[in-house]
This record gives structure tokens, sequence and C-alpha cells, in this order.
């Protein structure tokens, strides 16, 4: 079963290489509530790392990740 | 009553998390990729909540300056003509090829949509990191405040560095 996942805020952090996809990532997550999901779209293959190791020093949430076509996508929570 | 207790420790455990971390760098280098480095991992601490401060000493107050000549003793004048500008002017501590390099890595770092020193620095300080330059080697160097950025916090010396690096969780030399 695969529920959808409610998304609050699209970003698209395509192109951009380190560390602005997880910058961006950091910039964005205070414009959703807490609880809230920002789903951000990356073609750089460092991010699949980074953007993980972002949620967890600051204490939010990748719940899922989806990779298509070259493309990494992160849904991320935002924890508090 | 069991519930209740186990409510206020978990209240009681979340609160001290408002605490920080920090990192200080100490950046002595005005090399391009050097300085590069730098503003990428000051980026993506301050990204990471964290505080950072930033030391700018010697060749690295260069990240600080202002594209304006420095100088009034001789040397000092020297320093500012063939040291001079700002941190466009950075070359690559390798490849440097008398300004070409810079032409080059700067041209190869666009095309693959990396940011510039500018726009880096620019988003470090926009994330609130703190910069700082070493008043000794400005007075070495004959750098005067004014001819740094707006955005430096303060001239600060040895003592301010030390503190600053004790109380952060590590510290980059760089």
């Amino acid at each position: 079963m695969s529920d959808e996942i409610k998304v609050d805020l699209e970003l698209d952090v395509r192109k951009l290489l380190c560390p602005m996809p997880m910058v961006r990532v950091s910039q964005n997550i205070g414009k959703v509530p807490v609880g809230g999901v920002i789903r951000a779209v990356a073609t750089d293959p460092g991010s699949l790392a980074d953007i993980p190791s972002w949620a967890r020093t600051t204490g939010n949430e990748v719940i899922k990740t989806e990779r298509n076509d070259g493309e990494f996508v992160f849904y991320v929570k935002r924890v508090k | 009553m069991a519930q209740v207790q186990v409510e206020e420790k978990v209240e009681a455990k979340a609160k001290p998390e408002v605490k920080k971390k920090k990192v200080s760098i100490v950046v002595f280098s005005g090399d391009f990729d050097k300085l590069f480095a730098a503003y990428v991992i000051a980026t993506g601490a301050a990204a990471s909540n964290m505080d950072v401060t930033m030391f700018h000493t010697f060749w690295g107050l260069r990240a600080l300056k202002k594209d304006v000549s420095t100088g009034k003793s001789l040397f000092g004048r020297m320093i500012g003509k063939i040291y001079g500008g700002d941190i466009n002017k950075a070359n690559p501590s390798k490849y440097g090829f008398g300004g070409m390099g810079r032409w080059m890595f700067k041209k190869m770092m666009k095309s693959k949509n990396v940011a510039s020193l500018p726009e880096l620095r620019q988003t470090a300080l926009d994330l609130g990191v703190k910069v700082y330059g070493c008043q000794m080697s400005m007075d070495v160097m004959e750098i005067p405040r004014e001819t740094m950025i707006d955005e430096v916090s303060d001239c600060v010396g040895v003592g301010f560095l030390i503190e600053q690096a004790q109380q952060a969780d590590f510290t980059m030399f760089i």
C-alpha cells in the first residue's frame, strides 16, 4: 500500500551542486509547518548522502527518497 | 499518574537541545580553491543549524577585501599591488598559470553550475555566518577596515579566536 504523502512545498534544486541543494532545503524548511513536508528534486548524486545527513544533524527527517531518470526526489519532513 | 511523569521527562529532555553546535574556521589561505573549501564548509555548517565563525588572517583577508588598492608604505603598496584585489582575484593554489588558471576554473565551475566564490560568500553571510578579520595581519599588510566589506563583524586577535575555538565543536585551519 502506498499512501500519498502530502507535500507542502515543492523545491526544484536540479542542476545545483554541493552545497546548494542542502542549503536550499534548509532555507525553505521554515516555510512549512512542523510536520509539513518539502518535496525536493535534485540531480546532484552527492545530495543522496548530503540531504539525509543534513536531516539528521538538524533533527528533521527524510521520510522517502525516490530515484527516477537521473533525478533524486527527497520528501523532507519538518520535525521541529 | 505514571503517564504524567513520562510526559514531564520527555519535556525535560527536549529543552537542552536549544544550544546550537558551533564551528570555528581559521581562513589563512587566500587561494581560490582553499577559500572555496572554507566557504562550502561554512555554508554547509550554517545550513545544518550551526553557529559559524570564520577568522580571516594573513592571505585569507582577501576574502573580506573590497576591490580597492591598499597600503601606505612602499612595501604595503607593493603587497596591495601584487596581492591586490578582492575575492574575485583569488588564484588557485595549483594551475595558477598567471591568472589563466583562475579563468579556467571559473569557466569550468560555471558550466557545471557550481556557485561562484562571491555567491557562496553571500550565501554564507545570509545564513548568519560571522566573518572576522585579524587586526594584527591587517596592520602588518596595511589593509584598513574601510577597505573591507561591511559585513565584517569585527577585527579581532588570537584571544578571540581561542575563545571561539574553545567553545566550538570543531575547528578548522584552511
